[in-house]
């Protein structure tokens, strides 16, 4: 990179990438939890993909029985402290609290399930759920993401071994590497792999299916399999310049960020972020609390079309990004490194096959935003070369693999899938729901198997 | 113009608004600030035997994360000097002419000293007396307090010990911790008293520490029953307030007393017959400064319903009060749900479910539960509308035309005179010709 934002002091770091919502304390947790109605079969509950009973935990907060509330919690959701922290509750739990609907503000779910959820980390996690007989079959899981730890959590707890493979040198995927740090930091994503091992899971880092064991073997070595993979790499922006010093993947980009070597992180005097959804939000507050002077959000429709939620648009604006609607990159510019980016207006023109406006180019009206960093955000691609690999997937156009969704079984129907790798890149907490599900759908496969005799 | 003042057996006050005997009225300091904010009246904590208070005296209710919901307490009467509160009580009547100054009074069952302790009362310039027969703890086991206001006949000796002396007005303070609260109440009157107030504290005892077993309060490791009070003792008062209202035999102005927090509450004890109202757990959790809203409140309130005096409000809805036997078994309500306030907690259908009558249905629609009620079904037992948490969302409506009425005295008076026995297939007939169907 020829301009690098200057290091800032590790204070100015650790205040910039501290918690954007501090927690509740116990007196404000309790008021919180005594303003809950106790909804029945609440609509909190019903919004929340992985269907906590919502009202159940709190109504235990305010009585002071946290590890019962805790339970209820991980109950539904194997990943609930993240969940706690990245979901984004406004879409889900609170918004469809009943408090919206009288007028008055929501109650406060996520940092409510936090709460609970510390608590129950601080007491050592203990021992809740008590592990059904040794059923003497094997489960391979691959990726230890949110949807791998809530299958093989579930699974263990059925009375399966199970062992995740990761590609990774520390696991958690997604939880560990892929959540902005002021949201969540990566030690919270390991104190739940670390319960999930505590069921007696076992996880095999650095342990790359494809490279490090064939896939064969894999599918040979144990009695059923769950895809837990996620998504791979942004796509190729396809302009010229992309091969520069200072082009980076947002992923690439956010996990290096989650090392939480704040100042090991190179980072551009102005950056430039291609891409409206909620993961470019990430890169660019981060660049912005590294140290970036000026960043810019660059996107070819217009803010109704952008699928960062409102929240997280008004966290980047407070930060000071700056977007640039209909706006589309055209070539990055630079010798060796980026020096600018040169980008092309657009305008919204007919619907494409998903409803969205189609964007198109306004001839002549090129121009050139200096900057030294472009950060792709542009969504991810599928992990197709490894899922052409394993025998008999089918997946859908968009690449990801179809299941079906009451067990979660693939074609294959010894391979189980779930999260990103199967709905194209939603929240942690839909791949929770998926792998727990997954684990049912496993769980009735290898029983049936058992009665058949096979 | 709205009048507030008040004269209770002979005691005026420019408003109902008095502090009961209790700790917020223990001194000249606290009297007269009191005053200067705007309370009406004063009863001085009781003064009279020599007593001496342990150090940890209340214990607290709370409840949903509401503090003080009930408060109870074993602190005694006045532990000063009875010299130095009666020097304070004149001071402080001097100085606030316009005012209630009553003096609660507690000594020992004994004639002689009832005749002193009153003269030397009257001699401040008070403006009446209050005899506290109720407090529940401490003094009572030395012979003083519920233990007079439990036995008539002991609170007809000391009351006529008192009124044959006295030359202002006399008020009985009763003690709830009594299965018939107009007993005492007729011998206050019997003894010549010119007034009741009620109630005084219930027993009780507030809780428990989880983690020591200890009571709450705790006294270096003992506890015991003290007197409740505060928001929940509330309906009680209430209805011993009626009792006493409504008994012709006792027929004298009444203080009520008990869980009065705010204006509305004052209000209510007013409608069934309340001449004055006494605070103390309000003031105690928030300071004298509740006065100015309970002024306010009950002057707007007066002027919103067109009343210009206390006295067009005091006991309207004692005329209400009747026999569960003289209630209409007729008059039909049941709930209805305004769907356009339904929030969908589905409190109202869990309630009806497992703790009524199972009369609501509730049917997934848009994502929603619709709660509906199986109107033929409804008892109109109205625990759905109270457990609503949107106002008006859930109203309980008439729904016979008025035409036929019939109490239980009556339907039993008919069957007498039928000379039908009443039966359960009896009671069925009755039922089904007016539509009504129990399951």
């Amino acid at each position: 990179m020829k301009n690098i934002a200057p290091k800032l002091p590790i204070e100015e770091y650790e205040k910039n990438f501290a918690d954007l919502h501090p927690p509740l304390t116990p007196n404000s947790a309790v008021a919180e939890a005594n303003r809950c109605l106790y909804c029945y079969d609440s609509p909190c509950m019903k919004a929340c993909p992985t269907h906590i009973d919502i009202s159940t935990f709190i109504k235990k907060i305010s009585t002071g029985n946290l590890l019962g509330s805790a339970k209820t919690i991980l109950e539904s959701n194997w990943i609930a402290l993240t969940c706690a922290k990245a979901c984004p509750v406004d879409e889900l739990c609170e918004g469809a609290c009943v408090y919206n609907e009288k007028g008055e503000k929501p109650i406060e779910i996520g940092k409510l399930q936090r709460f609970a959820m510390e608590n129950y980390f601080a007491k050592g996690s203990p021992q809740l759920f008590n592990k059904a007989t040794r059923k003497n079959k094997s489960v391979g899981i691959i990726g230890s993401g949110p949807a791998g730890l809530a299958c093989g959590a579930e699974l263990s707890l059925l009375g399966y071994d199970v062992t995740i493979y990761e590609a990774n040198k520390i696991p958690g995927g997604l939880c560990t590497w892929g959540i902005a740090p002021y949201k969540m930091r990566r030690e919270d994503s390991l104190k739940e792999v670390a319960l999930v091992k505590s069921f007696g899971v076992e996880i095999k880092t650095e342990m790359m299916v494809g490279k490090e064991i064939k896939v064969d073997d894999l599918i040979k070595k144990h009695d059923a399999i769950f895809l837990g993979v996620g998504l791979g790499e942004s796509p190729q922006l396809s302009v010229t310049g992309e091969h520069l010093s200072g082009v980076i993947g947002a992923l690439e980009f956010i996990e290096k960020v989650k090392t939480e070597n704040w100042k090991d992180v190179p980072v551009g005097k102005r950056v430039a972020v291609i891409g409206a959804g909620n993961t470019s939000i990430d890169a660019a507050t981060e660049a912005k609390r590294l140290g970036a002077e000026q960043v810019f959000i660059i996107y070819r429709r217009s803010e109704v079309e952008m699928s960062a939620y409102e929240f997280e648009y008004e966290l980047a604006k407070r930060d000071g990004i700056v977007f640039h609607f209909l706006t589309a990159p055209k070539k990055i510019v630079g010798e060796k490194f980026v020096e600018g980016i040169e980008c092309l207006k657009m305008k919204l023109g007919e619907l494409d096959n998903r409803g969205r406006r189609r964007p198109v180019s306004v001839p002549g009206t090129e121009f050139t935003i200096p900057v030294d960093m472009v950060i792709k955000a542009i969504g991810q691609e599928t992990k197709s070369s490894f899922l052409s690999s394993i025998p008999n997937l089918t997946l859908d156009p968009d690449g990801c693999v179809i299941v079906d969704y009451n067990t979660f079984q693939t074609a294959n129907p010894k391979i189980f899938a779930g999260g990103d790798c199967i709905n194209g890149g939603k929240e942690v907490v839909n791949a929770a729901y998926d792998g727990k599900r997954a684990a049912h759908g496993i769980d009735s496969y290898l029983s049936n198997q058992t009665k058949g005799g096979n | 113009m709205v009048d507030l003042s008040i004269n209770c057996a002979g005691i005026k006050s420019p408003n109902p608004f008095w502090l009961a005997s209790a700790p917020p009225s223990n001194s000249a300091y606290q009297n007269c600030k009191a005053f200067e904010q705007g309370w009406g009246g004063t009863v001085w904590k009781t003064i009279g035997e020599p007593v001496m208070n342990v150090f940890n005296r209340y214990g607290g209710l709370d409840f949903n994360g509401q503090k003080i919901f009930g408060l109870n307490n074993i602190e005694l009467i006045s532990d000063r000097p009875i010299e130095v509160n009666l020097k304070e009580i004149a001071e402080t009547k001097k100085l606030w002419p316009d005012r209630a100054v009553v003096v609660s009074l507690m000594v020992e069952s004994k004639r002689e000293i009832w005749h002193e302790v009153v003269k030397r009362t009257i001699d401040t310039g008070c403006d009446g007396i209050e005899l506290n027969y109720g407090c529940p703890h401490g003094m009572s086991e030395r012979g003083m307090g519920a233990a007079v206001g439990q036995v008539p006949e002991y609170c007809k000796m000391i009351t006529e010990w008192v009124t044959e002396v006295s030359t202002i007005p006399v008020i009985v303070k009763l003690t709830p911790n009594i299965s018939n609260i107009q007993l005492p109440a007729r011998a206050a009157k019997a003894a010549g008293a010119n007034a009741i107030s009620l109630i005084n504290t219930i027993n009780s005892i507030i809780g428990i520490n989880l983690d020591t077993f200890e009571l709450k309060p705790n006294v270096g490791g003992l506890g015991g029953h003290g007197g409740y009070a505060g928001p929940a003792v509330k309906p009680i008062a209430l209805h011993l307030l009626s009792q006493v209202a409504i008994d012709p035999e006792v027929n004298l102005p009444i203080s009520g007393i008990g869980g009065v927090s705010n204006w509305r509450d004052a209000l209510e004890f007013i409608l069934l017959g309340a001449s004055s109202v006494q605070v103390c757990t309000a003031v105690m959790h928030y300071g004298f400064r509740i006065v100015n809203d309970m002024i306010e409140g009950l002057s707007n309130w007066m002027e919103s319903k067109g009343f210009t005096s206390l006295d067009q409000v005091r006991g309207k809805s004692l005329p209400q009060i009747n026999d569960f036997g003289n209630f209409d078994l007729l008059n039909r309500t049941i709930a209805r749900i305004d769907q356009t306030k339904c929030i969908h907690c589905n409190l109202c259908y869990i309630a009806c479910e497992d703790a009524a009558h199972q009369c609501i249905d509730l049917t997934p629609v848009n994502g929603h539960n619709k709660t509906e009620v199986r109107e033929k079904d409804c008892v109109g037992c109205a625990l759905c509308s109270l457990v609503c948490p949107v106002e008006g969302c859930i109203s309980m409506v008439r729904i016979d035309d008025g035409s036929a009425s019939k109490t239980w005295n009556q339907l039993i008076a008919d069957f007498k005179n039928s000379g039908r026995p009443l039966t359960w297939e009896a009671l069925a007939e009755f039922q089904h010709k007016h539509g009504i169907e129990i399951h």
